[in-house]
């Protein structure tokens, strides 16, 4: 009790004096970056899942083969989910005299729940958004089936055993494109009312029963828990992750974007907070000595100190959520309308998280440095050079770094994203530690080759070996950060939008035949367009792998079961595609391979387990189909280029049933030429892509600014590193310019030593920063992104100059009272 | 037989230095009974303080023992030692060792609250107005002069009534004036709280007003007449 109180009494004073300002500022910026990132990033999140739920139709979709319960329904509701039904069936559907194979979907009212449903009165006219559902007695169609049976709009097509008439072309449909695209029949959209008097369902039916719902993102999460538990056979769910592969990829980077910049705010700030702690700890050996000679046991100072820290977190770290919130929240309303509407409203969790951060952060920096004071000697109060045993800084900064890895890997949730950063800051750590100590070597030898106040402040970095080390580090630290920022806002952004150039195909055609492929290709080319690439398709089930016949039920993870239910598209090509990258074993050569080969994208190769060497067996058109993996691939799905999952090379497959897709980019002017392709060739399906891209491009543009946002965080967290780092060696600066003025130094010679001083470490810093942030941009690129990145030349120059200049100036800024006030006075103060 | 308040016996203390190991102390025998004053001098270098931070326990001989209080220092761990100093040894530094971030009264308070006693504000009110700094209760050190932080000092040092105190140059920061004024309320309190004063100084006047002298010599304690 007595030890409680004697620590508040002691911070009281601490915090009038102003001795606390650095820890409690630094913590507070702590906890603020982590709140502000970690609500708005939450927020942002939950947009981008809202916005990908979009192409659902729904946040969470229950499918079954079986008619659904009005029990699921009715939990939904009480779960506070908003929910429509849809029936999804393939049907003969007839026009005046011709019938098409149709994908009839009946909806309820409501639907979409998310997304957007856009109609057009004409097939590729103008698009606009559907202000509910086909009404009683009409349906939307797809412009594929007007043309396939010769119908316009206003028309009347039959659906089973009633007549009903075409009032619009469906244009977008959210969920449309969350299944597979390439295997459709046209849609027909109609009303769930006219479904009983189609009279096509029917026991043996092959209908899909869909319950879609969607909500608050709290109240989805738990529902999807709860409905996992009930699922029946039959019976699955789909959310985004199960969507299209191209959406997913963006949101999953996206996540990653959001994860690494908050994760660089938060390690910065610790940083700061570790340089902070460390000179608050070293203020107080001569009150621990003090202490001690007066009877203070260990226990007690240790009580003393921690209570301090107890309080000290508490409070910056309430006002770290408060500055925190308040900054997300003026930030999301200057970006709400960006942001596409009303963001959903912030949740209490990252400021948990955050004060959680705080407390970490405080205690791992901070507690070794404590738990040394504890050591300290009564007999410093007779002899000031004694300090404690204590723990070397080095053991400080990793403990601290370990503390809060731990806690990042619970707020960032990305084991791999979090080893990176841990690794990248241990070796730049090492790198800064290791390079700064042979400065220090190397700046002894110049002492002789320069003038009188470069040589003052080239000493002093020598001199104060160790404080230098952890000066350059911090520094270095903070820059590197900076600079990883830059690169990835920057180059990593604009890279990852170079891959979805304005061109980037939109257009999909699918089921050309083999003896229609040179004719295609010769239409495109007689209208102007090219570039409408034309590759081979074959449809196959995976059977076997290593002569082992596969089964659903042999596999736990959901998508290598959806994967085994539906056929594979298999394709042959000779080269590897543009937007493909061989992650292990090697693509075939151009001559004398062996025709039996496949190449698997990694995500396949992984819910299946596939290794190099392992042999899969298909059956296609009723034969099977052997060969061995030879390579793994990684596709940008984002790309829209044409891509499969199992290629092999020439000579595997072409015999066997093919036909032919293309993807490519046909400016929206051009519609009409569309309308020309399909009346030429009936069979052949145009698939339009471009509201998805729009998407992908929207939630780019997004991200783009979200990380900008966070950026300022990290700048500020940055800085504090910066000043702490300064902080560090003031009082010791302060006694010594003292004594040189007493000695009769001029003040344009200390200034001189100073800047000299403080540019050499920004110089040194600024270069292992960019050193160590290039090579930490190219693995993050490669490993975490997918991406191939090299650094601009510019910034290896840029950076040293650039960092040398800040931090002299910040460094001279901060120092300048020192050199102000009269030395007596800078003397008392100690 | 008069009461031993503390006793040395064969105190010494060795330290390596690079041209060897260096003697400081070597076989101090002390003997100061309850109520004695006595000055430690000796030439700067001499080993004053480390002789007063053996008798204090604040570190560790490398042979001999100190009793205070017929209490063995060294058969007690760090903890042990600091309890002992708590309840019997009070201390008055030449640089006065006062806490900035705490006000002249939170300063005198410490040693009672150190020790859990309910009536430190009332007992650190009274000896601060004994030593004449009523007024400036709540003051912090940086708004006291010398001489005031040193009778603040004086003042921590005599509230928990210790039976031993221990004074390392009180007057060596200050300059003659105040310096005398502050023995004399050193001599005062001593006297009316009849505790033990053991004080290190070079300063003769000073050495002169305690009962006995003794002088540190080549490491060794020589009592002077």
């Amino acid at each position: 009790m007595s030890s409680l109180k004697l620590g508040l009494r002691m911070l009281r004073r601490e915090w009038r004096s102003g001795e606390l300002r650095v820890i409690w500022l630094s913590l507070l910026v702590a906890v603020a970056a982590v709140v502000a990132v970690g609500v708005f990033s939450d927020r942002v999140e939950q947009v981008l899942n809202q916005q990908a739920n979009a192409l659902l139709g729904g946040d969470l979709i229950l499918e079954s083969d079986n008619p659904i319960s009005s029990q699921h329904s009715q939990q939904a509701a009480e779960a506070d989910l908003k929910w429509v039904m849809g029936y999804e069936f393939p049907s003969m559907v007839m026009g005046d005299d011709e019938g098409r194979l149709a994908a009839i979907k009946a909806v309820s009212s409501g639907y979409p729940l998310r997304g957007e449903l856009k109609i057009s009165e004409q097939p590729f006219a103008t698009a606009e958004d559907a202000t509910g559902i086909p009404t009683s007695g009409t349906v939307w169609v797809e412009p594929q089936l007007l043309s396939d049976l010769s119908l316009s709009v206003g028309d009347m097509l039959s659906v089973g055993a009633i007549s009903l008439r075409i009032v619009a072309v469906i244009r977008n449909e959210p969920a449309r494109a969350a299944g597979n695209l390439f295997a459709l029949s046209p849609r027909v959209l109609l009303n769930s009312v006219d479904l009983a008097a189609t009279e096509l369902i029917q026991p043996a039916s092959r209908v899909r029963y869909q319950l879609m719902m969607a909500g608050e993102l709290q109240a989805v999460k738990q529902h999807k828990a709860q409905l996992q538990l009930q699922l029946q056979p039959g019976e699955r769910m789909l959310d985004v992750e199960d969507g299209r592969p191209e959406v997913r990829m963006a949101v999953q980077r996206a996540g990653r974007f959001l994860g690494l910049a908050a994760l660089v705010s938060v390690l910065l700030a610790g940083v700061a907070i570790a340089m902070a702690s460390d000179r608050y700890a070293e203020r107080h050996f001569d009150h621990c000595a003090v202490l001690r000679c007066l009877g203070a046991g260990q226990s007690q100072i240790l009580a003393i100190f921690l209570s301090q820290l107890l309080i000290v977190s508490v409070l910056a770290g309430g006002a770290g959520a408060i500055v925190g919130y308040v900054a997300q929240a003026g930030l999301v309303n200057a970006f709400a309308p960006l942001l596409g509407g009303e963001l959903p409203a912030p949740s209490l969790r990252p400021a948990g998280i955050g004060l959680l951060v705080g407390l970490v952060t405080l205690f791992g920096f901070a507690l070794p440095r404590f738990l040394a004071l504890r050591q300290i000697p009564a007999l410093r109060v007779l002899r000031r050079d004694l300090q404690g045993g204590g723990v070397q800084r080095w053991l400080v900064l990793l403990i601290g770094v370990s503390a809060l890895m731990l806690l990042l890997l619970i707020q960032v949730g990305d084991v791999v994203l979090g080893l990176y950063a841990m690794l990248g800051v241990a070796a730049t750590l090492l790198l800064l530690s290791g390079l700064a100590w042979l400065m220090v070597l190397g700046i002894g030898r110049l002492n002789g080759q320069v003038g009188l106040a470069w040589r003052f402040g080239l000493l002093n970095i020598s001199r104060r070996a160790t404080a230098s080390v952890v000066q350059v580090s911090g520094f270095g630290l903070g820059i590197m950060a900076l600079l990883l920022l830059t690169m990835v806002r920057g180059d990593l952004l604009s890279e990852w939008q170079l891959r979805l150039p304005d061109d980037a195909p939109n257009r999909f055609l699918i089921n050309i035949q083999p003896d229609q492929v040179a004719e295609v290709e010769q239409f495109f080319a007689q209208h102007g367009v090219g570039n409408v690439p034309l590759y081979p398709m074959v449809r196959g089930r995976l059977v076997a792998i290593n002569g082992q016949e596969v089964s659903v039920d042999d596999y736990p993870d959901d998508r290598a079961k959806r994967l085994l239910m539906r056929e594979f598209n298999l394709s042959w090509r000779a080269h590897i595609p543009a937007s493909n990258t061989i992650m292990s074993g090697e693509w075939w050569q151009m001559e004398g391979y062996e025709p039996a080969q496949f190449s698997v994208e990694q995500g396949i190769a992984e819910a299946f387990g596939l290794q190099i060497g392992d042999s899969l067996r298909y059956m296609i058109a009723g034969q099977a189909v052997e060969a061995t993996v030879s390579s793994l691939r990684s596709v940008e799905w984002d790309s829209f280029q044409v891509n499969f999952f199992v290629v092999a090379p020439p000579g595997l497959l072409d015999q066997y049933p093919s036909n032919y897709i293309s993807s490519f980019y046909l400016p929206n002017e051009h519609y009409a030429l569309l309308n020309e392709l399909v009346k030429k060739f009936p069979n052949i399906t145009v698939l339009d892509v471009s509201t998805i891209i729009a998407e992908v491009r929207r939630i780019i543009e997004r991200v783009t600014m979200a990380v900008e946002f966070v950026f300022v965080f990290t700048l500020i967290a940055g800085l504090m590193v910066m000043y702490a780092a300064i902080q560090a060696t003031l009082d010791e600066r302060i006694r010594e310019t003292a004594l040189l003025r007493t000695l009769g130094a001029q003040r344009a010679q200390l200034q001189k030593g100073l800047l000299a001083e403080f540019a050499s470490l920004g110089m040194i810093s600024g270069s292992i920063a960019v050193l160590a942030a290039s090579g930490a941009a190219m693995l993050l690129a490669a490993k975490v992104f997918n991406l191939a990145y090299l650094p601009s030349p510019w910034l290896w120059i840029g950076a040293p100059l650039a960092s040398a200049f800040v931090i002299a100036l910040v460094g001279m800024m901060s120092t300048r009272f020192i050199l102000k006030q009269p030395p007596l006075r800078s003397l008392q103060r100690e | 037989m008069v009461d031993s308040i503390l006793k040395t016996r064969g105190l010494g203390k060795r330290v390596s230095s690079p041209e060897g190991e260096l003697v400081l102390l070597h076989n101090v025998e002390m003997n100061v009974v309850a109520g004695e004053t006595v000055a430690v001098v000796g030439a700067s270098g001499s080993g004053k303080s480390t002789l007063l931070g053996l008798l204090a326990g604040l570190d560790e001989p490398s042979e001999g023992d100190v009793v205070i209080a017929g209490q063995s220092l060294f058969q007690l761990d760090e903890d042990g030692r600091a309890a002992l100093r708590a309840r019997s040894v009070g201390f008055v530094f030449q640089s006065f060792q006062l806490l900035d971030n705490l006000s002249a009264l939170e300063n005198v308070m410490l040693p009672l609250e150190l020790t859990g006693r309910q009536d430190a504000l009332a007992g650190a009110t009274e000896v601060l107005e004994r030593v004449g700094l009523g007024p400036r209760l709540h003051h912090y050190p940086k708004q006291l002069s010398g001489g005031e932080q040193q009778r603040v000092a004086i003042a921590r040092a005599f509230v928990s009534t210790p039976a031993l105190l221990l004074a390392d140059e009180p007057t060596g920061n200050l300059d003659s004036v105040t310096g005398q004024r502050i023995i004399e309320l050193l001599f005062q309190l001593n006297r009316e709280q009849q505790t033990t004063l053991i004080l290190v100084t070079h300063d003769n006047g000073l050495a002169e007003r305690c009962q006995r002298r003794l002088e540190l010599r080549d490491g060794q304690l020589w009592s002077q007449p």
